[in-house]
């Protein structure tokens, strides 16, 4: 099928242009550090050199990993928006498209093939990032965070819906003006997730529901939040679940997306895909 | 221009392509309006035209890389732009480039499955088109390291693959050397004789010429002429040197076509090559001593600047 052959395509692509061995190497680094970090975190003591109880420095294991994590989906979003970006444009525009679309290919098809290809490069990201992160932790401080599997697939889910936006975008616009856009709406979807939980703390209906209907348009944030909560202690949780004191912080989370929000996440996808084939179709070359 | 009748059944149509009344506009302006025109299979089909007459979009609404605004296509039977004909249907775009990471062998690897070619031809489709194209010795050079002409010759071997039943160049040559050139010829009277079908969109017209069984003219988006090449450049002449022409022989020239003199030679316009021998025997029966006698012909250069002028004087009008 047509649609595997371009996304092998585009995952040998990003191999041959030694992005695979950047990200590689640049990850290799960062988790290193990280290492080096939390191992230093496992042996601080109070100011008076007694230990800190067990349960505080889960907290704080956790909360740094939260941190690690926030960055790792930061990367993992740019890297997204950047390498999707110019993935229909630039071949409209450079006439590699021409002969492609000539052959006996439909254009879903074409789509198909270019979001199978960066799905599974972020997929593959996110798996060795996480994976490699969450072994450096148990090794130095001991910390397992009570749902590995889901935070990589929340990670994954964030990554995958602003890779299919830059997509949908990049069928009409030139790569940098799609990654542009792309970017500014991430950002905007995070700052309205923050803005959510603030005005639900606050009790403003109004910022509730501007945060909320943020979390429709744009999936990123509400995922992301998705993730923070797979790493979070069980029972730092429960104790803090209980209040809602601590509501507006974009690093802690209460309550996992609900089942119906990850439904629409997925109708979301579904959706931008269909577009993004329609767009393409539509588009002269 | 009228249509000849009514669209025949696409799947009973025999030739390669045809098109009907089909119109491209964008937005304002019209890059080609109403062209009709049919392609025999088998044949290759020269489509002349200044810049920015028409002759890319034409080829793009062809492939069905773009839609027309109105009118019908038709390719080796088909609907423009339907899938399964594309299989059949080679192509080397104007503009174009190839994922410059791969190696040339890879581009064709990868055009092979796209085009849906059996895995078991690949090697010998692959190896075929580098060496009809002189790039066995690149194969495994990446394509951004390649010239343009190089790059050029790539996209004539892409277009190649799969034994198509028409091909279509957007300007093959327009980077090629003379050695390019003579090949690209060469490649093209090939698939004439292996009954493909050759679409060739080109400014050089002393190679049309060469190679092209029939031509059409189109300028601003419409055929100004159409038909097989010696049709196109009508029927030419003959040009004789000679003394000692008298009344009757000058009566004999005159018989046979429009006579003129020009330079000390004689023309006689409008002559049938076969009517020659009888010319010639006619003029020395007459007492003139003919020191040479050449054909004349109008080249397809002088037709088509003769052709655009004519469509520019009329639009001055
Ligand atoms: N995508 C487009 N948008 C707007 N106008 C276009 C587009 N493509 C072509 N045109 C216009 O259509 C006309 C015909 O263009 P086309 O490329 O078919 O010419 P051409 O005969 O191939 O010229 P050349 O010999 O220079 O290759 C031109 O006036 C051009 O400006
Ligand atoms: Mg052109």
């Amino acid at each position: 099928m047509a649609a595997l052959t371009l996304a092998r395509l585009t995952i040998r692509e990003a191999a041959r242009r030694k992005l695979l061995l950047a990200l590689a190497i640049l990850t290799l680094i960062v988790i290193g550090l990280t290492g080096w970090g939390f191992q230093h975190l496992s042996t601080i003591t109070n100011p008076d050199g007694s230990q800190i109880p067990a349960s505080e420095l889960r907290l704080a294991v956790s909360q740094v990993l939260v941190l690690v994590e926030f960055m790792f989906s930061g990367v993992l979003a740019l890297s997204a928006v950047v390498v999707a970006s110019p993935a229909i444009s630039s071949e409209i525009e450079s006439g590699v498209a021409l002969s492609m679309l000539a052959r006996p290919v439909s254009r879903y098809q074409v789509v198909l093939g270019k979001w199978l290809g960066l799905g599974a490069l972020i997929v593959i990201y996110v798996a060795a990032t996480t994976t490699l992160e969450l072994i450096v932790v148990r090794a130095t401080t001991a910390y397992v965070p009570p749902g590995p599997v889901g935070l990589a697939l929340y990670l994954s889910a964030e990554g995958i819906v602003i890779m299919s936006l830059t997509l949908l975008i990049s069928t009409r616009l030139s790569g940098m003006t799609a990654g542009v856009i792309s970017l500014v709406l991430f950002f905007l979807a995070w700052i309205g997730g923050i803005a959510g939980a603030i005005g639900q703390v606050f009790g403003s209906v109004g910022i509730k529901n501007a945060g909320t209907i943020s979390q429709l348009l744009l999936p990123t944030d509400a995922l992301w939040r998705g993730s923070v909560y797979e790493l979070e202690p069980v029972l730092y949780r429960d104790v803090l679940g209980a209040t809602t004191e601590r509501a507006g912080n974009p690093f802690f989370v209460q309550s996992p997306p609900s089942v119906a929000y990850l439904g629409w996440a997925a109708c979301w996808v579904v959706l931008i895909v269909s577009l993004t084939v329609w767009s393409l179709h539509r588009r002269e070359v | 221009m009228t249509p000849d009748g009514t669209a025949a059944p696409p799947s009973a149509d025999a030739a390669a392509v045809r098109t009907l009344e089909l119109t491209k506009h964008y937005g304002a302006s019209v890059a080609l309006s109403g062209l009709t025109m049919v392609v025999p299979r088998g044949e290759v089909f020269g489509f002349l035209g200044p810049n920015g007459s028409g002759k890319t979009t034409a080829v793009k609404l062809l492939l069905g890389l773009s839609r027309p605004t109105g009118g019908e296509a038709w390719v080796l039977g088909r609907p423009a732009g339907d899938r399964q004909t594309r299989s059949r249907v080679g192509y080397l775009p104007e503009l174009f480039r190839y994922q410059g990471w791969l190696s040339a062998a890879e581009v064709l690897g990868l055009h092979c499955r796209l085009a849906g070619v059996a895995r078991s031809e690949w090697p010998g489709q692959i190896s075929g088109a580098l060496s009809t194209v002189g790039l066995t010795d690149h194969a495994d050079a990446k394509v951004e390291t390649f010239s343009k002409g190089m790059q050029q010759r790539l996209g004539l071997g892409v277009a190649l693959l799969g034994n198509p039943e028409l091909v279509i160049l957007d300007e093959p040559t327009s980077a090629l050397d003379p050695v390019g050139r003579a090949d690209t010829r060469t490649i093209i009277r090939h698939l004439r004789e292996r009954g493909c079908a050759v679409f060739l969109n080109s400014h050089l017209l002393g190679e049309v010429e060469q190679i092209c069984d029939r031509a059409a003219v189109v300028a601003d988006g419409h055929v100004l002429a159409i038909g097989r090449l010696d049709e196109l450049l009508g029927r030419g002449g003959v040009r004789l040197r000679l003394t000692g022409l008298t009344d009757v022989g000058r009566a004999a020239l005159a018989r046979r076509g429009t006579l003129a003199e020009h330079d000390g030679w004689f023309v006689v316009d409008g002559v049938d090559a076969g009517a020659v021998p009888d010319l010639v025997a006619d003029v020395v029966a007459s007492g003139a001593r003919v020191y040479a006698v050449e054909p004349v012909r109008q080249t397809l250069e002088e037709r088509f600047l003769s052709l655009i002028e004519a469509e520019q004087a009329r639009w001055q009008r």
